[in-house]
């Protein structure tokens, strides 16, 4: 007797929570794969309930590394695309996964270290002499290592400063192969260098002793852009909701609501799509 | 270190002013788990009875391959779920990738092999002290396994136990089938990630203590209903 009142109590609860779980998904969303940097400084949170309020249109965010958001959405796990990695986003549409690519906005990466400077860069604004001394002094460099959109940045500033930094991986050089935030958090612990967005940069709240070191040059631009899944090569993504956020956030109104999210004063995004309209 | 004792606060903040989305988040925490828990029961205890009580060649491979699944990286059965629930991927069309129910699906696959093998051992050794008074009731190697089962029911609460235990602490797994979406994957463990990667440390820490608590709870539900369970039924081997 109890065997069964314990039996079925376990079955119902099961079926319950499975049938509630199929419930929340009716409702019209478009997931959106993007990028942790844009997570973690809290800007979705900020600009997304708008578009849902005027659409109704729920947004799910997926926030990994630029590289592998690619990768899901090539393997059509996603409507639309928000990454910053301008080149592998172009080669995205080319090879007919993207329909097109449209700036959404920007902000500018900074090499944030040590207060005690080890290699003498803080004040700089010439981020290839800074790698420089950083790699010749062989102070700790805490790196992405992870293909995202920060270090694909990072190992193109590497190349222009001429330096390998393969070898040194393990020494002074340390690719952690993790988020911004983590990665930020390693940085920290072992007072290494390393090179952030601003807008995560901004909203991390263990800075510890860290402060920007390099900032201001115009190679540490870092652009955004959105691109809608191609539904002919993966019918099932939402090709009409996922172009409707596109058509908002390129619009007036998506394009106020980024340059008005700001943590601790400091705007942290700003809007450069190349029309108004949006269209 | 003034981040314990910050955590240690906030925790209690956290918990007493009854934060609507801490507690939407801890629902979907169980909700996911005991559902896993739950499903690798109905699957893992018959298996580790069957297995418990059969004998065949390569049985002691089974044993043991189904021990060493007991140490499956949860970031592998992540890939794994993630790979077959793709768009791309075989079981693509049932659109199950980032919802709850691929996340229940890959804990499922973690719990299995620690249910099955815990319940493997108890029922074996179980057989062994009992084999010659069940056969004396007539009752064949296979027919005795519900006996046998249900006198290891308190012995086999640990083993869902462990196998919860394992469900609720892992974020490999559920972060990468679920996506972490707010309001709709995101649960304990994906939150402390989450918090971690943006600093908040203390936060990210009192989360941890929020779900340790969480565990305590379960875990005395569970050994209250055992205590029930015993004191409500008499022995089972001396009707059999």
């Amino acid at each position: 007797m109890f065997r069964h009142t314990f039996l079925s109590a376990a079955v119902g609860l099961a079926g319950m929570f499975l049938t509630s779980g199929a419930q929340a998904q009716t409702d019209e969303f478009i997931i959106v794969q993007s990028t942790t940097s844009t997570q973690n400084s809290g800007l979705f949170e900020e600009i997304l309930p708008k578009f849902t309020e005027k659409t109704g249109i729920e947004v799910r965010v997926v926030a990994v590394g630029t590289g592998q958001a690619i990768k899901n959405a090539e393997n059509g796990d996603g409507d639309v695309l928000f990454v910053h990695a301008k080149p592998a986003e172009e080669a995205f549409v080319e090879a007919g996964q993207g329909v097109e690519r449209f700036d959404v906005m920007y902000n500018d990466f900074i090499i944030v270290g040590p207060s005690s400077d080890p290699a003498g860069v803080a004040g700089s604004a010439d981020v290839v002499e800074a790698l420089e001394k950083i790699a010749e002094s062989k102070s700790p460099f805490a790196s992405r290592g992870d293909d995202s959109g920060t270090h694909k940045a990072e190992m193109r500033l590497w190349g222009e400063a001429g330096k390998e930094v393969a070898s040194a991986s393990g020494q002074w050089y340390r690719e952690t192969g993790s988020g911004m935030g983590a990665t930020l958090n390693t940085a920290v612990g072992m007072g290494a260098y390393v090179l952030t967005d601003r807008a995560t940069w901004i909203s991390f709240g263990n800075k510890g002793e860290h402060e920007v070191a390099v900032e201001g040059d115009p190679k540490l631009f870092n652009q955004y852009g959105v691109i809608l899944v191609n539904p002919e090569k993966h019918p099932n993504v939402k090709a009409e909701a996922g172009q409707a956020f596109i058509d908002w956030v390129l619009s007036e109104e998506g394009q106020d609501a980024i340059a008005a999210y700001k943590v601790d004063g400091q705007q942290l995004f700003f809007p450069n799509a190349t029309t108004a309209d949006g269209a | 270190m003034q981040d314990f004792a910050q955590a240690l606060l906030s925790a209690l903040a956290l918990v007493i002013t009854g934060d609507g989305e801490l507690w939407a988040i801890v629902l979907l925490s169980l909700k996911v788990s005991i559902t896993a828990v739950v499903f690798a029961a109905c699957v893992g205890m018959p298996l580790g009875a069957a297995l418990a009580v059969s004998r065949f060649r390569g049985r002691r491979v089974v044993t043991v391959i189904l021990n060493a699944l007991m140490g499956l990286p949860p970031v592998v059965v992540g890939l794994f779920v993630y790979l077959a629930l793709s768009a791309s991927g075989p079981l693509g069309v049932l659109h199950l990738l980032y919802t709850p129910t691929a996340m229940i699906i890959a804990q499922f696959i973690l719990v299995l092999p620690i249910v099955a093998t815990l319940t493997r051992q108890t029922v074996e050794d179980l057989d062994a002290e009992y084999r010659l008074q069940l056969r004396s009731f007539g009752l064949s190697r296979f027919s005795s396994v519900p006996t046998l089962l249900w006198d290891a029911r308190i012995s086999l609460m640990t083993a869902l136990l462990a196998g919860f235990g394992r469900a609720i602490a892992e974020v490999g797994a559920v972060i990468i089938v679920g996506g972490n979406i707010n309001h709709v994957t995101r649960v304990m463990t994906t939150t402390i990630a989450l918090e971690t990667s943006k600093g908040n440390l203390a936060l990210a820490l009192a989360l941890g203590v929020v779900l340790i608590l969480i565990a305590i709870l379960v875990n005395a539900a569970v050994s209250a209903l055992g205590t029930a369970s015993t004191r409500g039924a008499t022995t089972g081997l001396a009707h059999a």
